[in-house]
């Protein structure tokens, strides 16, 4: 059988090894170390930055910093903005997801690809073309000053820029659930008597539910921190159309570093309690799946 | 329509397809497809001559040099710590698991602006290190080291997202396998897990890549926006546009715009030859 | 090779997956783990391959203790049970992994290789397939590279998780056949886990029952079917009648059904019949046929006791007429255990 031309390796004596093995798989302490190390450097510790320099303020010091009239303005404009952006695109995030997932046409591959343009193009090549083709004489502002709309440089300008930056998150955060959600289950529908408006009513859009609300808290989070796109098209007028990420710059700027930290911290604690949110969405997902 | 009467009960009527499709195409043209036309119909507004000439100005091609050292820098960083969290996150079980991915995954809920702050916090004149960095003429801030730990920063999860979900569902019985047969930890990843995430590694370098490159909010607080030397090419951009110089701007703006078509059609093409790529990463 | 099993111990989380195990292997034997899902069968094999490394306890191989020591130091040969093949390496780059990843002096020629590569294709008869890759061959053929790969390293034990698990009737009855006549082929100790009891008994020279983390009786297929040490085993390896009563003087009594007991103390028991040991007595107890199959040579009888209990019969095919209506039975042999 077996020609027995190849001889056993040679006996190595079995060590105990200096710790307890865990895990046969080896690298897991030098992978997790590195790991750990790099994030503490890049994210950890200089995040915790904002917090030991606003604790620098005494409390009604970080109250007048924080939410002094004009951080307040600027916080309104940009959660409001963020908000309703959030909500246009979870409206034609829908129906482009729909249209990509369900239906075949012409020239359905370039816009899949082009759902993705905001990830990839940078965010000032973005706020550049918008204000231009927003502003009152712009490709698309000229026919909307006639009408008494001004897009650019007011809160209007600043939420086109978030939907533009919004967008792919929610389409993205659907299309998986979209694509399964399995014919079959609408063909139970269909076949127990209910009408295709009454099956998405009732079957398809609570299915999609968590995805939605995941998607749209993406797009939330992603526009409260947004800064490139924003910026030239807001017109950045303190107390109307000024963001926050925009006062902290202003804030560094005139070296008020703790000033600037104090913002910063209320804009984090906003992030965190997105994510928070994010996660619980998709925790309770899980549940139905 | 006869046919329509015939239609499966899961497909929407012809009138419908054609009021969803529409009002798509007006909302994507409405926002994404009539900028990316204005980008470079600005650029040659004044023909090729000029645009070209925006381009290759000294400050121009300084701004497309750091840019690209830059991303050359945060993308391989970010490659390799994405490769070590997926190696401890995927192939072992260890207590503290999803806590460890939600904070890896934290950069991309901190807005750019405040990525940019915190470094300014901690190496800049007033911060942390301020003093010391001084005293050793260390120049962080305003100055390269800090653009390039910026851009780190925002792009930190990419990499590392797309592969710890691969990873895990490849399970670990390959490399278990090749370990039981006598292979070294780094032989068994070169030869057995770097073949099956290569395409999903390509995947976020890409998408890295096309952020690295466009970031502009946390590297233009730490920048400095010097001229020829700490201008990337999106804050070339920036100061370009604010000075009316449009023809300019928007020239700079059309080669970043094709950064992003190829990184598009590149990712299109690596989602139809390997559909394995595309996952919860890409944000 | 001779493999010890000592007081092993294994935890995932507070889940107890190995409780105090004991299993002495002796050198060239072909035994079977065999238990339900979650009894800790796989574990046990993982942790005699190095795969997993115990809380508590011993792993002895030869009388040396490699409880701690790799897989690769232990020279195991193991076939996982989704095989886990290499998906970008081809069927021989596969098989010839163990031998390539040696260095220096242990390293053999390239030529060494090849001939190992092409002894083994030849010994489960995928001659000519070298060439292929894993996602090119059917799920018998990837299974027989998974073995092959698994003895290219010339393993001092052979270890296969759920080996015929992913393969339809047929395949995992002629891939079973193989298994044995590689082992009797190669004289390597060989352990492999199943849930499948007719797997285990027809291909196994011993057979290890593990239940909740505990091995509850190891002998040969014989041993456990015929003379199961615990009630779980009675009732996990071939078919059974479950009576759950008393025994007094000699006899189980549960209801309407009376069994002999020789031997067993008075008190409550729980009693056992294997379908073919119930027969046809007149002076047995009484029971109504509801239905007859017939299987091959055997007929297959559901019947009901007089308190509506379902049991099962087992007869030659030549009595299934005399199964009609109200019959009279009575047990041949009966497994009684106290309760």
């Amino acid at each position: 059988m077996t020609a027995e031309t190849i001889s056993a390796p040679r006996h190595r004596p079995f060590r105990r090894p200096l710790f307890r093995r865990r895990s046969a798989i080896p690298g897991f302490g030098l992978t997790l170390g590195v790991t750990l190390t790099i994030l503490s450097l890049i994210v950890l510790i200089p995040l915790s930055a904002v917090a030991i320099k606003a604790s620098a303020l005494s409390p009604s010091e970080f109250v007048a910093a924080a939410f002094s009239e004009r951080a307040v303005a600027a916080y309104r404009l940009t959660f409001g903005a963020a908000f309703v952006a959030a909500v246009i695109n979870g409206v034609f995030g829908v129906l482009t997801t729909w249209a990509l997932v369900r239906y075949e046409f012409p020239g359905k591959a370039v816009v899949n690809a082009l759902v993705d343009l905001p990830f990839a193009l940078p965010t000032a090549v973005a706020g550049i073309a918008l204000a231009t083709l927003y502003a009152p004489n712009g490709w698309v502002g000229q026919y909307l000053t006639p009408l008494g709309i001004k897009a650019a440089y007011n809160p209007i300008g600043v939420t086109i820029a978030l939907i533009f930056i919004g967008l792919p998150f929610v389409v993205r955060t659907l299309e998986p659930v979209m694509r399964d959600l399995s014919a079959d289950v609408e063909e139970a529908a269909a076949s127990l008597g209910a009408g295709r408006f009454d099956t998405i009513l009732r079957v398809i859009l609570p299915a999609l539910g968590p995805a939605w609300l995941t998607g749209f808290a993406l797009a939330f989070a992603r526009g409260v921190g947004e800064y490139g796109s924003v910026i030239f098209i807001a017109g950045n007028m303190p107390y109307k159309s000024e963001i926050a990420p925009l006062l902290i710059i202003i804030q560094l700027e005139q070296f008020e570093y703790a000033n600037a930290a104090a913002i910063a911290l209320v804009m984090l604690a906003v992030s965190f309690l997105m994510l928070l949110i994010i996660n619980a969405v998709q925790a309770w997902a899980r549940r139905f799946s | 329509m006869a046919q329509s009467k015939a239609r499966h009960p899961t497909e929407d009527p012809v009138w419908a397809k054609a009021v969803i499709i529409g009002l798509m195409l007006a909302f994507l043209g409405l926002v994404l497809i009539l900028p990316l036309a204005a980008v470079f119909a600005e650029a040659l507004r004044k023909g090729l001559g000029p645009a070209l000439a925006a381009i290759s100005n000294p400050d121009a091609l300084a701004a497309v040099k750091l840019t690209l050292i830059t991303a050359g820098i945060a993308v391989p960083f970010n490659a390799v710590f994405g490769l070590c969290a997926a190696w401890a996150i995927a192939k072992h079980e260890f207590p503290g698991k999803p806590l460890l991915i939600t904070l890896i995954d934290l950069p991309f809920s901190v807005s750019p602006v405040v990525a940019g702050l915190i470094y300014v916090l901690v190496f800049g004149l007033q911060g942390w290190f301020g003093e010391r960095l001084i005293d050793h003429d260390i120049k962080i801030i305003f100055a390269v080291p800090g653009i390039v730990l910026a851009t780190i920063f925002v792009t930190f999860p990419f990499i590392a997202r797309e592969l710890i979900p691969l990873m895990q569902e490849q399970g670990v019985a390959e490399e278990e396998a090749a370990v039981s047969m006598g292979a070294s930890g780094l032989y068994t990843f070169w030869r057995v897990t770097a073949p099956n995430v290569r395409w999903g590694l390509l995947y976020g370098v890409l998408l890295c890549n096309a952020r690295a490159m466009g970031e502009f909010g946390a590297v233009s607080v730490v920048s400095g926006h010097i001229r020829g030397l700490t201008n990337t090419m999106p804050l070339h951009v920036e100061i370009l546009y604010n000075e009316y110089d449009f023809v300019a701007a928007f020239a700079v703006a059309a080669l970043l715009c094709l950064l992003a078509i190829v990184t598009l059609v590149l990712k299109g093409l690596l989602e139809i030859a390997q559909p394995d790529v595309k996952r919860g990463g890409g944000h | 090779m001779t493999i010890s099993i000592r007081s092993v111990e294994k935890k995932f989380g507070r889940y107890p997956a190995l409780n105090s195990v004991d299993l002495e292997i002796a050198d060239g034997e072909l035994v079977a783990l065999l238990g339900p899902s979650g009894s800790g069968k796989t574990t046990l094999l993982r942790t005699i391959a190095g795969l997993e490394f115990p809380d508590a306890g011993q792993v002895l191989f030869e009388g040396q203790d490699v409880t701690f020591a790799s897989a690769a130091a232990r020279r195991v040969g193991f076939v996982f049970q989704q095989y886990a093949l290499f998906k970008h390496m081809t069927v021989a780059r596969n098989i010839a992994f163990g031998l390539d990843v040696r260095k220096g002096r242990d390293k053999p020629s390239k030529a060494e290789i090849k001939t190992r590569v092409e002894d083994l294709l030849k010994l489960v008869e995928l001659e000519g397939l070298g060439g292929r890759y894993p996602s090119q061959l059917s799920g018998g053929q990837r299974q027989r590279v998974a073995l092959s790969r698994a003895l290219a390293v010339q393993p001092s034990v052979l270890l296969l998780d759920e080996p015929f698990g992913a393969l339809d009737a047929t395949v995992r009855k002629s891939l079973r056949k193989e298994l044995r006549r590689v082992h009797d082929a190669t004289g390597v100790t060989t352990i492999f886990v199943t849930h499948d009891q007719e797997e285990a008994l027809e291909l196994a020279d011993r057979v290890a029952i593990l239940n909740a983390g505990r091995i509850e009786q190891i002998g040969t297929p014989h041993e456990v079917h015929d003379h199961p040490a615990t009630p779980f085993v009675c009732g996990f390896v071939g078919e059974a009648n479950r009576f759950e009563g008393t025994v007094s003087g000699g006899r189980f009594t549960a209801g309407p059904v009376v069994l002999p007991a020789p031997g067993a103390a008075d008190g409550p028991a729980i009693a056992f019949v294997r379908p073919h040991d119930l027969v046809l007595d007149a002076a047995g107890f009484a029971a109504k046929v509801d239905r007859v199959v017939i299987q091959g040579p055997l007929a297959n009888v559901d019947a009901r006791l007089p308190d509506g209990r379902r049991i099962e019969v087992c007869a030659a095919r030549d009595d299934a007429a005399s199964f009609t209506g109200e019959v009279t039975l009575s047990a041949r042999r009966t497994h009684v255990f106290a309760a």
